[in-house]
């Protein structure tokens, strides 16, 4: 066991976390949005529509991140519309990149995560609301979608996390988060057990701090 | 289309043999995980607190650690560990373990964190009145384990099995860094030859979609066989 080189790699190790942590909160940001707009497209009455954003379900859980990144970084590139408009100033940096990849990939999961939620509100609720003589549209917003959240809670705990673990794949594409860089330390200094233990320790680190952040807000919203 | 062609011009039969090749690691990585589970299920049920505290770390840590980590300790820190435990035994050349035993050995060991949680879950789930009559009928605790709470077991776990082997075969995609031939790595290197990423990689999804759509089929043969009589 090599303490110095721990103690010389924590520091790295953690101003990387910000590139991690930044990567996370951005795609969990636009995946909450692509999840919300394909869990109401999914329940839309519809065939073609809900047809469709099952296929987008479907493809992105049933490939996995990495092939998700590679095809947006490496292969988007190639076609000419993508270089030659505007799109070509977000397509080019692998940081854009791989927070699209990550927001497609995490919306997918949140768009199940939020449609099992819908479907799972008593419809008395709504029956009620409607008795009451609300409109269907607020209905929606403050009655609908509160239930929905506070009921997708917990799997949604487990997908941040999932997500923070798949955000270490931004490495591959030459960005320097967490894993990123402990695996150039690894690669530099020959000392992969003492690397592990710390680039592991700050990652648990943030699956403790989440799962206990949702415990809390569990606990906020319950009725 | 020519470059999927099967034969010296197209990638086609690389690709066929890079499928068998995920399919491989997938299932070798499986039973690994099973391994594991067998071992770390009984721990993680026991009532002594140490071997609990040693199976709860063990699921804990693989399962709240990127996957790609853990195989990057075991490609770089494999050769090592192993060399050292040879060099206790006195032999001192140097050992390389082969790509394929690295990807299997830390996919399994990923795979087994989760198989872990799923037969802790189905065995809590179990009726204890099913152990207590079994106890009352003075049936041996082999027999026991694997006449009545196998079976119940199974029916429970199989579509969670069903998850960890999806999370599985998705994970082989990862070992591609470490060099081994499987899919992502046979797209990445017809990527890199013939300058079409887009195609290859757009491949290489379908292939994936492809197997977890099959293996999802297989499953749910299985699930029907073991939910007889329920």
């Amino acid at each position: 066991m090599d303490f110095t080189i721990m103690a010389t790699s924590l520091p790295k190790l953690l101003s990387a976390t910000v590139i991690t942590l930044k990567l996370l909160s951005l795609s969990l940001f636009f995946g909450i949005f692509i999840g919300l707009l394909f869990a109401i497209l999914r329940l839309n009455k519809n065939p073609f529509l809900s047809k469709f954003a099952y296929g987008y379900s479907y493809v992105f859980r049933g490939t996995p991140l990495l092939v998700q990144i590679f095809i947006i970084y490496f292969g988007l590139g190639q076609i000419e519309y993508f270089r030659t408009t505007f799109l070509w100033v977000i397509f080019k940096e692998p940081y854009w990149c791989a927070i699209i990849a990550f927001a497609l990939n995490t919306g997918a999961y949140t768009s199940e995560i939020l449609r099992s939620a819908f479907e799972t509100i008593k419809p008395g609720i709504i029956e009620a609301g409607k008795s009451l003589g609300i409109s269907n549209k607020i209905i929606f917003y403050k009655i609908q979608i509160p239930v929905a959240i506070r009921q997708s809670l917990p799997a949604y705990g487990n997908e941040i996390i999932l997500m923070m673990k798949g955000t270490s794949l931004a490495s591959t594409v030459t960005l320097m988060d967490i894993t990123g860089v402990a695996k150039y330390i690894i690669s530099t200094t020959f000392k992969p057990i003492e690397v592990f233990i710390v680039a592991g320790g700050i990652y648990l680190f943030m699956t403790f701090i989440i799962h206990n952040f949702i415990k809390y807000l569990e606990k906020r919203f319950s009725f | 289309m020519e470059l999927l062609s099967f034969g010296k011009t197209g990638w086609g039969d690389e690709l066929f043999y890079a499928t068998l090749m995920t399919i491989a690691v997938s299932i070798t990585a499986m039973l690994i995980g099973f391994f594991f589970a067998l071992i770390f299920t009984p721990l993680k049920l026991s009532k002594n607190k140490f071997l609990n505290f040693v199976a709860n770390s063990y699921t804990t840590v693989i399962r709240g650690v990127p996957e790609l980590l853990v195989i990057y300790l075991f490609f770089f820190g494999g050769s090592g560990a192993i060399m050292y435990v040879a060099s206790i035994f006195g032999y001192f050349e140097y050992i390389e373990i082969n790509a394929f035993i690295t990807g299997s050995f830390s996919i399994g060991i990923i795979s087994g964190a989760y198989s872990t949680e799923v037969f802790r879950g189905a065995i809590q789930s179990i009726d204890k009145g099913q152990f207590e009559a079994a106890k009352v009928l003075g049936i041996k605790k082999h027999i026991q384990f694997f006449k009545i709470i196998m079976p119940q077991m199974l029916r429970l776990a199989i579509p969670n099995l069903s998850n960890v082997w999806q999370i599985t075969l998705k994970d082989t995609s990862l070992i591609s860094v470490t060099g081994l031939v499987e899919i992502m790595r046979q797209s990445y290197i017809a990527a890199g030859s013939t300058r079409d990423p887009l195609l290859f990689y757009s491949v290489a999804a379908l292939i994936y979609l492809i197997l977890t759509f099959l293996s999802m089929r297989l499953i749910n043969r299985l699930e029907i066989k073991y939910s007889r009589g329920f």
